[in-house]
């Protein structure tokens, strides 16, 4: 049977991916950024996992205001890196798994979350560093992904509380898929950060420092925090946390937190990053 | 749904159904920014590419001037706009620092001290 053996969080700054597409990961700026990110990547490759079901939103490039999906579910075969404005990133295709993807759709539809299906996306820099962070500049991307796309960009997303229930629905429908797989839940996005207007660069290292102790500890009050409390404390764009909560409720009620790691800044973002292990 | 709450956030703009529907066109424009070609067309005749898309005036404005706060208030969202000044070769950080009246470099170094302070820049009603 299929199993849900750790999760992970982490910001997904666009700047990364073009720091590391460009040589400049070792520059005085960039360096502790990925060296903040060794332990991880040590660490997965001992712990890789077959497949990783990586939550992340798009950043206006698969979907425009045409349509907006609140949650969606990559089911292709593989999805191509996307183009942002300035081509695609020179990294791998991103190999999906879509039999568990349609499972996990199948399941999740009938479990009452009625996610919209993807049978094409291309994936921009939410998905696309992460991965960088995990495994760096291989030929290949040594694990299979499936995507889930939450809507953050128009407002409302879904609530902390919705967000923290799918992860769970994820979890039911992991553990009830009939093949002997390790699966990874990702979350991305965040920490604090503001985009636009004249609040522009906001950071609350306090209030992120507080995100990462109750996403370990204590989720339970964390899922009933609302949008405006995000809004107001993490900046605008810093609502992307909410879908840490997927990974979070899909790891079951204790967590064991392995690696931690907090940087500020990188371009106009705190990088947080959580590596955490269900208690067994 | 009208929510105060959301008006009550300092020097922010919730991107919330209202703004979506005033920056509707202004946003698709900026989508179509993603294929190579309409960035080719864009470059060399602004106006001819722009006169294309059924933008307001102030919309027009906004995208010829690069004035970011103007096209917020006129329903463009920033994800949106950054096709813009990835066209133009803009960074982000350089986009940004132009919304807060900084220079690029003032607005590096204030994120490098640590980023803009959440203290008083809450809630406008409460002062906090």
């Amino acid at each position: 049977m299929a199993r849900i053996t750790a999760g992970v969080t982490t910001s997904h700054v666009p700047a990364i991916g073009a720091a590391l597409d460009h040589g400049k990961s070792g520059d005085d700026y960039w360096k502790p950024v990925f060296d903040g990110y060794e332990w991880t990547k040590k660490w997965i490759a001992r712990e890789r996992p077959d497949v990783v079901v990586l939550v992340f939103n798009d950043h206006a490039t698969s979907f425009s205001l045409e349509m907006i999906p609140t949650f969606a579910i990559g089911c292709a075969d593989s999805f191509a890196p996307a183009d942002e404005g300035f081509g695609p990133r020179p990294v791998p295709r991103v190999q999906g798994h879509s039999d568990l993807a349609w499972h996990l759709a199948e399941s999740l539809i009938r479990d009452e979350f009625d996610i919209t299906i993807m049978n094409k996306l291309d994936v921009d820099h939410g998905l696309t560093v992460p991965m960088s962070l995990m495994f760096g500049q291989p030929e290949a991307w040594p694990v299979k992904v499936i995507p889930v796309a939450v809507n953050v960009v128009q407002f409302p997303p879904p609530t902390g509380n919705r967000c923290y229930a799918l992860g769970e629905a994820i979890r039911r429908a992991v553990l009830a898929y009939d093949e002997d797989l390790d699966v990874q839940v990702w979350g991305t996005g965040g920490m604090s950060h503001q985009l636009q207007g004249p609040r522009a660069g906001l950071i609350n290292a306090e209030f992120d420092a507080a995100f990462l102790d109750r996403l370990t500890a204590d989720p339970e009050a964390l899922r009933k925090l609302p949008h405006i409390e995000y809004l107001r404390e993490a900046g605008s764009e810093g609502i992307e946390m909410v879908m840490w909560l997927i990974m979070r409720g899909a790891l079951g009620e204790d967590v064991k937190e392995l690696y931690r790691f907090y940087h500020v800044p990188a371009s106009n973002t705190a990088v947080g990053h959580l590596v955490l292990e269900p208690a067994q | 749904m009208k929510d105060p709450e959301l008006d009550d956030i300092p020097g922010t703009t919730v991107f919330t159904g209202e703004q979506s529907r005033k920056g509707f066109a202004l946003n698709q424009f900026c989508m179509s920014l993603l294929k190579p070609e309409n960035r080719e067309r864009f470059k060399a005749d602004e106006s001819a590419y722009l006169d294309e898309w059924p933008l307001t005036p102030a919309q027009c404005q906004a995208v010829v001037d690069r004035d970011w706060n103007a096209a917020i208030a006129e329903g463009g969202n920033i994800y949106f706009l950054a096709k813009i000044f990835a066209t133009d070769g803009t960074s982000f950080p350089a986009a940004v620092s132009t919304m807060v009246g900084m220079t690029a470099e003032e607005y590096v170094a204030m994120m490098i001290a640590g980023g803009r302070s959440p203290e008083g820049q809450r809630s406008i009603k409460e002062g906090r």
